[in-house]
């Protein structure tokens, strides 16, 4: 049968940043794909290798708009390693409490794109609306909704007080309440929803592990990773249980993200009762000298941070391993044998972050 | 369809969850970071804040006595207002409005009296 390419991207309605999928179809069924990337990039490694290393942190947050704690923290652990600094126990819980809450809002979001990917516009309202509290919950605690700033080298800039943690589980109650009304039942019993995910973009457990996928589209297709395990920050404490989901198809890759929302939601309670009294930054001084690897979880998968320092006041090099980039691969191999409908719904389960993949 | 009519009934007669934005706002948190005010009692000019501002959003001039504030370049980061020594610099809890010229502020100090 005679092929066709049609160029889906980089200007579509599903995507909220720019991406091209070259898509090769026999009538209306794809048989190959190619990802063209590179629209936006930013040159984020090569700028902060210009500014002094401490400045960086504000940086890298900008890498990515929406999980741009867990960049902060990335970069601030791997420093931390690097010059040998203890992080009060305080502050490992706070970097715990605002790490959930971006992963939190990170998948509520995602949530509400799917939804309006395949039409749902009213589920995309409610999860947006319960997404809100959350957002409200870090301008309460950090001082801005979504890039909160609140990492620095040796600790955190702000603290939670008592009376703030009782406004906050209060807010986390009523978050749940919604979700469990709302946004659950739907997810879980609509009809709608199950016929546009259940099957549809398989990722097999052998071909997840061949190709390196990472977070939710790992965990969708049965295998237990995720870099929490690795205990940094306080996780060791707090205790953490990886989510799996076994089918690897699109309806898994989304109730891995809904699970890990109620997951975050258990874990900020525990961080906000176990935290320890105490200082919440440490003062560090000197420079960088050496290299290392630092590693978080993400909302999207595993995020790598290499950094060389050379004991002068800019760093030697940065440079930063995202989830997106990551999974690109896997994405190559759901795409084909599926329609050219379901292009949207696929991609988005892998939850495509540009910003992030190019830096 | 009989079983949409409760729902149906209730955002009949429910009111909305957004708000008529222009004319009812949300008050930002009162830990909220946005603009910048220098206190020109306390401040003296030490430049501090300019060396630290990841977005190079002030300029401090110590001849003219003056500094150079850009809301615009100003990513709110409230990095200069921990790193002041005279803790000279609050942050508003509001940020700059937007504007159709984005015009830098100048902050004109006093001579000095040593």
């Amino acid at each position: 049968m005679a092929r066709t390419v049609i160029p889906f991207g980089p200007q579509h309605p599903v995507f909220p940043e720019p991406i091209q999928l070259k898509l090769e179809c026999e009538d209306e069924r794809i048989v190959g794909v190619v990802p063209v990337i590179g629209y936006i990039s930013r040159g984020i490694e090569k700028a902060a290798e210009l500014n002094p290393f401490r400045n960086n942190i504000f940086l890298c947050e900008r890498v990515c708009g929406i999980c741009s704690f867990m960049h902060a923290l990335c970069y601030c652990q791997g420093i931390e390693d690097m010059m040998k600094v203890e992080v009060p126990s305080r502050a490992r819980f706070l970097r715990v409490f605002w790490a959930e809450l971006s992963r939190m809002h990170s998948h509520l979001l995602w949530l509400g794109l799917l939804a309006d990917s395949f039409g749902f516009e009213s589920l995309f309202m409610q999860v947006w609306r319960a997404r809100e509290i959350i957002l409200d919950i870090s301008e309460m605690t950090s001082g801005h909704r979504i890039i909160q700033s609140t990492n620095v080298i040796g600790g955190v800039r702000r603290d939670i007080d008592e009376e703030m943690a009782q406004k906050v589980e209060e807010m986390l109650a009523q978050f749940k309440e919604l979700a469990d009304r709302s946004i659950l039942p739907t997810i879980l019993n609509d009809p709608t929803i199950k016929e546009r995910t259940v099957g549809k973009g398989i990722l097999t457990k052998e071909q997840a592990e061949l190709l390196a996928a990472v977070g939710p589209t790992l965990r969708g297709s049965g295998v237990a990773s995720d870099m929490r395990m690795t205990e940094y920050a306080a996780y060791k404490e707090i205790g953490f249980e990886p989510i799996v989901e076994t089918a690897g198809d699109s309806y898994a890759r989304t109730l891995v993200r809904v699970k890990e929302i109620y997951q975050s939601l258990d874990i900020i309670l525990k961080a906000l009762s176990m935290m320890p009294e105490g200082d919440i930054a440490v003062r560090v001084t000197g420079r960088p000298e050496g290299e290392v690897v630092s590693r978080v979880e993400q909302p999207r998968g595993e995020l790598i941070y290499y950094v060389k320092g050379n004991g002068t006041a800019n760093l030697e090099r940065l440079k930063i391993g995202t989830p997106t980039f990551a999974n690109i691969p896997s994405l190559l191999v759901m795409l084909p044998g599926c329609e050219l409908a379901d292009v949207p719904v696929i991609t988005l389960s892998i939850d495509p972050c540009i910003a992030c993949c190019e830096r | 369809m009989p079983w949409m009519l409760p729902t149906i009934m209730k955002n009949l007669f429910s009111r909305p969850v957004t708000r008529r934005y222009p004319y009812v706002k949300r008050p930002p948190f009162p830990e909220a970071r946005g603009k910048l005010h220098f206190d020109t009692e306390k401040c003296n000019l030490c430049g501090a804040c300019s060396r630290i501002c990841p977005a190079n959003a002030i300029i401090v001039d110590k001849e003219g006595r003056t500094i150079k504030y850009n809301p615009f370049a100003c990513i709110y980061c409230g990095n200069c207002v921990e790193g002041c020594p005279k803790k000279a610099i609050t942050m508003d809890i509001l940020y700059s409005p937007p504007a159709i010229q984005k015009e830098e502020e100048v902050i004109t100090f006093p001579p000095s009296t040593k």
